[in-house]
């Protein structure tokens, strides 16, 4: 693994510290991935609904980056058969994709603060509580074999009291020396966990440790965990300061768009997001506009319906609705199919409702980022940034009245 | 008549065809699988293409309540909704309600049944069929029949083939798109031979686009089963289409096209994939099984599809029952074991080496000779010799 800071922060305004990076994952004849980029969520290594076939029509090199949360595979297959199989890219069919790993994810493999202890840490999972040790965890990665990984980390929520946060970093500490004792590659692959919960001080001290360890980046953990928005940029801050600047940044559970643009403005390069997902559950589909600078943001609001990011497609305004979810979208979904049938999968319960969700909203935030990416090439970002805060604002407050 | 149905190749009484459909050209023997309500269950249309899906069905009495005849035809029709290219093919809605609604009531007049949505009594008339499905506008639609059960025996079985054919003038004359749509009948009759032949007669003499041998597949003993198809396939036309309906097992849809029929449809290959279960030439493999989880071939070293070009048996065992993805990889290879096996049949028919791909497929799924009795008389009939596959095996 290699990552180049192509572009480095300008260091003032709002977006002082967005940067744009390339990862090199693969062999010579990989591309680079740049950064900000959408690690795409996966249960056991696949999408949740995108099969191999359909994958490869989504953004390419984009959605070579997937996330991998070896939680899923505590129970099976075990590492013996996933070692012989030859490791997650091989067992999934995805040979040319990159796997990185992080311990939980937010939909079946949640972090357990309370059933956490000095001997590992707990995730709730859907066949109970799972301790999960250094070793264990270990024994996993070696055997899916990753591109990147995270340290085992035990992350509290922002509520817990200021004892348990302090100790929650002394285990972090120790389980990030553990799993390096344990890793035959010496920490080439491995991304430190940062955690520190709500309080500033704790995630200074941290980042200062973690900087110190022989790790290739950084995994900043316990965000998206109770922690207010207003309160969040001051703590990522507080860590990417400290962090050198030559080595990647990846954020877990920092989903929703403007989240996202609030890592970026914070110098975070790679997010793990389970909020495709929950749109895709839930009918939803991605509709807001990625050229916003292109656009004035009235006509944008003339055009978007729901709350301007996204539109459920279980609405009844969408029975006889032929248009495709956007106009000009060139995913798999908006090219074949229109609202009204979306509609009637979603009114019927079928799978396939979900497939073409799943890919579309896949498709639109990878289209996110590389907008992201694009206009901090341009210089653009705050202004990108202003514009889709306004715009979403403005329509809540239109929304309310 | 809005099809052309070529035989290209024969054995016996098996026979594979051309069968020019208005939106496309299926070749047969063919397994339709069955999309209930507008999607084959966790597949798109283009892996449906990709596995060699060529025309699909739906069921009229789901489309009709969700989202709507009027609807569907609004927007151009099934095809367009759905953005199927590809055939389709739908029922009459009457199998589906006398099997799915217990309180339906059978008359002259139709099916009454209570409406699921508000509970109230409906009927649907062999006219109202007809003109649902000409609104949905599929390939092949089919004329309502009475449906009973195989195992009821009596005057009832007697009155709902009569009643069928009543109907079906009924049907033909409400057909307003023969020019788009083919409209088939179907074969009632129990399993009384009597009835069979008159029903088939009176179909014949209609000549219809194509017909269906309907009333089978409902737990019938599988010597009475074979004897109704093979009746009925010597009966009807050599120049028409024969469907028998609700028939997916791989060992039935080889006896039934030995025997002459040419289409068949059911749920079964999605739905078994759904509870873990893929077939495989030997019959079917249980992902759901313990020994699966550190099986690391994949789930048939004969298929090519795309699920075993890639995974092995262990980590879809780590999926089935648990993810979606699970029921969609198994989905996906068992329609592809479905479409090889229609593929294999046509083109050994065509070969001229249908009797020895017989032969190789009740070997493989017979490896101890023990082919049912069932299975040996069809094949007398259909002119095969099998004898080398029912031999006992030497100890
Ligand atoms: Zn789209
Ligand atoms: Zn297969």
């Amino acid at each position: 693994m290699r990552f180049v800071v192509t572009k480095p922060s300008a260091g003032a305004g709002v977006a002082g510290k967005a940067r744009l990076g390339a990862l090199y994952l693969g062999g010579g004849a990989a591309p680079p991935i740049e950064t900000p980029a959408l690690v795409v969520p996966t249960r056991r290594g696949l999408p949740s609904f995108i099969s191999r076939d359909l994958l490869d029509r989504l953004p390419y090199p984009d959605s070579l980056l997937l996330h991998l949360s070896p939680i899923h595979f505590v129970e099976c297959p075990s590492t013996r058969t996933i070692k012989n199989i030859g490791g997650v890219h091989q067992m999934v069919g995805l040979q040319d994709h990159f796997f990185i790993a992080s311990p939980g994810d937010s939909v079946e493999s949640l972090p357990e603060h309370e059933g956490t202890n000095k001997i590992g840490a707990a995730f709730e999972t859907p066949s109970g509580r799972r301790l999960i040790n250094p070793k264990d965890y270990m024994e996993i990665i070696s055997s899916t074999r990753p591109n990147l990984w995270a340290s085992l980390a035990d992350e509290v929520p922002a509520w817990v009291t200021e004892k348990r946060n302090r100790l929650s970093i002394d285990r972090t500490l120790k389980w990030l020396d553990d799993c390096l004792s344990l890793d035959q590659e010496k920490g080439v692959s491995t991304l430190g966990a940062v955690v520190g919960g709500s309080n500033i001080e704790n995630r200074k001290r941290c980042a200062t440790e973690v900087s110190m360890r022989n790790v290739s980046g950084f995994y900043l953990g316990g965000f998206g965990l109770g922690e207010s928005i207003e309160e969040r940029s001051a703590l990522l801050n507080a860590v990417t300061d400290i962090l050198p600047e030559e080595k990647i940044r990846f954020v877990s559970r920092l989903g929703l768009p403007e989240e996202v643009l609030q890592g970026v403005a914070a110098g975070i390069d790679l997010f793990d997001s389970t909020y495709i997902y929950h749109l895709t559950l839930g009918g939803f589909a991605l509709v807001f506009p990625l050229d916003l600078l292109g656009e004035a943001p009235e006509a944008l609001l003339r055009n978007s319906s729901s709350d301007y990011t996204k539109i459920n497609l279980h609405a009844t305004i969408y029975r006889k609705d032929t248009s495709p979810i956007v106009d000009k979208c060139s995913c798999y979904t908006c090219q074949n199919h229109t609202r009204a049938y979306l509609n009637h999968l979603l009114n019927v319960h079928e799978m396939l409702a979900q497939i073409l969700l799943e890919i579309h909203n896949t498709h639109h935030f990878l289209g996110f980022f590389r907008s992201i990416r694009q206009v901090l090439k341009q210089e653009k970002f705050e202004l990108f940034r202003q514009r889709f805060m306004e715009s979403r604002r403005v329509h809540l407050t239109e929304a309310l009245s | 008549m809005a099809l052309q149905f070529e035989v290209v190749g024969r054995f016996n009484r098996a026979r594979a065809s051309k069968l020019t459909l208005p939106h496309y050209v299926v070749q047969t023997p063919m397994f339709m699988p069955v999309g209930t309500q507008g999607t084959i269950k966790g597949l798109t249309n283009s892996q449906l293409e990709d596995i060699g899906c060529q025309i699909i069905l739906g069921n009229t009495y789901h489309l009709a309540l969700r989202p709507g005849a009027e609807l569907i035809d609004e927007l151009g029709g099934l095809h367009k909704f759905m953005n199927w290219k590809r055939a389709l093919l739908t029922d009459s809605g009457g199998f589906q309600m006398v099997s799915l609604l217990h309180l339906a009531d059978i008359t002259e007049e139709g099916v009454t049944f209570q409406s699921p949505v508000d509970g109230k009594p409906m009927l649907l008339t062999p006219e109202e069929s007809i003109q649902i499905q000409n609104k949905i506008g599929a390939d092949i639609i089919m004329a309502l029949d009475d449906v009973v059960r195989t195992t009821i025996t009596g005057p009832r079985i007697e009155e709902a083939m009569y009643r069928t054919l009543r109907w079906m003038d009924r049907c033909i004359a409400a057909h307003k798109r023969p020019d788009a749509q083919n409209l088939f009948g179907i074969v009632q009759g129990g399993l009384d031979p009597v009835l069979r032949d008159i029903c088939v007669r009176g179909l014949v003499e209609r000549n219809l686009p194509g017909y269906a041998i309907g009333g089978l597949a409902g737990g019938e003993d599988k010597d009475s089963f074979w004897r109704v198809v093979a009746q009925c396939t010597a009966a009807l036309p050599e120049d028409k289409p024969r469907y028998v309906m609700g028939v997916g097992y791989p060992l039935d849809i080889v006896v039934c096209s030995a025997l002459g029929a040419d289409m068949y449809d059911c749920v079964y290959p999605t739905r078994t994939a759904r509870f873990g279960t893929a077939l495989v030439p030997e019959g079917v493999l249980k992902l759901k099984h313990n020994a699966m989880a550190s099986d690391e071939r994949p789930i048939d070293s004969t298929c090519s599809c795309m699920v075993c070009k890639n995974y092995s048996r262990a980590y879809i065992h780590s999926l089935v029952t648990r993810d979606a993805m699970g029921s969609q990889l198994l989905s996906y290879h068992n329609l592809s074991y479905m479409m090889r096996l229609s593929k294999d049949l046509h083109m050994s028919i065509v070969e001229g080496r249908f009797p020895e791909y017989v032969r190789g497929f009740l070997r493989t799924q017979f490896p101890k000779g023990d082919v049912p009795q069932w299975v040996c008389n069809a094949m007398e009939v259909a002119g095969i010799d099998i004898s080398s596959c029912c031999a006992p095996v030497p100890v």
